[in-house]
């Protein structure tokens, strides 16, 4: 006789746990924006105007339309409808995919300007210019990692629902994937008007 | 902690949000093309707070959880506000700014 020891509550609960240290991780970058934007407020915003609006706006619509087809999973896997779940997965990781292209040809841009930490361009620019790039290479860089880990941590879970290991019984993975890839939007709904919307 | 399941939500709920999240953004685009000087910012900041609660509650399901997540919710948010406030207590009343 074997007990089976579950508490998907509890599961839940972990994993929001540990997103609050993750806003808190993100929160100590977000400090230094908000300092450095008010020693330097006129170099911020010509620092902001060389970002590209275009390609920021385009990434918060695939990001928030990749929070809703996880959302969407999680409805699908309550009804059993294992097929759509699984497909609603795949279609998450595709737009992580897209975002992380959309970030390799606007990343690919700003260096072409030279635009990169530590490059001589940006010393020319100044210590302001220079502390704005260097906080959002890092900051979206960061972001990106999580977008990295995030699609990758859906692509297992879609795995182990086509084998059957998370089913409509049990789907506390899903959930707890669902609510990290939930998380990496929050991140970016701030970043966005912040680095790129600053006049 | 006992087992509850949570009734599914449904997918018009969902995408519901999403429109509004997707028409959120349009605006917070839209004003800044406008420039209301420091205005500008707070606006940015209270849609971006909008949104994160639309996202918070809805997508990620804390309206159907139990009040220790909202509580722990309302934690995390007081540790940031000492951890902000305290912060700029110290940095706005500096003579010279790092």
């Amino acid at each position: 006789m074997s007990f089976e020891h579950r508490d998907d509550t509890g599961d839940r609960f972990g994993m929001w746990l540990f997103l609050y240290t993750e806003v808190i991780l993100f929160s100590g970058l977000f400090i230094l924006y908000a300092i450095a934007l008010i020693t330097y407020p006129q170099e911020y915003i010509t620092a902001s105007n060389k970002l590209n609006v275009w390609f920021g706006a385009a990434n918060t619509a695939v990001l928030l339309t990749s929070s809703l087809t996880i959302a969407l999973a999680i409805t699908a896997i309550q009804r059993n409808q294992i097929r759509l779940c699984i497909n609603l997965c795949v279609a998450t990781i595709g737009l992580a995919v897209v975002f992380l292209i959309n970030k390799y040809f606007e990343w690919s841009y700003e260096i072409n300007l030279g635009i990169y930490p530590a490059s001589e361009t940006l010393r020319e620019m100044g210590p302001g210019v220079t502390s704005f790039f260097n906080l959002y290479y890092f900051t979206a860089g960061l972001h990106g990692l999580h977008v990295l880990i995030g699609a990758t941590l859906i692509g297992v879970v879609a795995v182990m629902i086509a084998r059957g290991k998370v089913t409509s019984e049990r789907y506390v993975l899903l959930e707890n994937s669902a609510l990290y890839w939930h998380l990496v939007d929050l991140v970016w709904i701030f970043l966005f008007p912040l680095y790129y919307l600053i006049i | 902690m006992s087992e509850e399941t949570h009734e599914p939500v449904p997918y018009r709920t969902f995408i519901m949000i999403w429109v509004a999240l997707i028409i959120l953004t349009g605006i917070t685009v839209g004003v800044a093309q406008f420039d209301f000087g420091a205005v500008n910012i707070w606006i940015a900041l209270s849609v971006a707070s909008f949104k994160s609660a639309l996202v918070l509650f809805v997508f990620m399901h804390l309206r159907q959880e139990s009040m220790l997540f909202k509580i722990g919710l309302l934690a995390m948010l007081v540790i940031l506000v000492i951890f902000i406030g305290f912060t700029f207590t110290d940095v706005l009343y500096r003579e010279v700014l790092p």
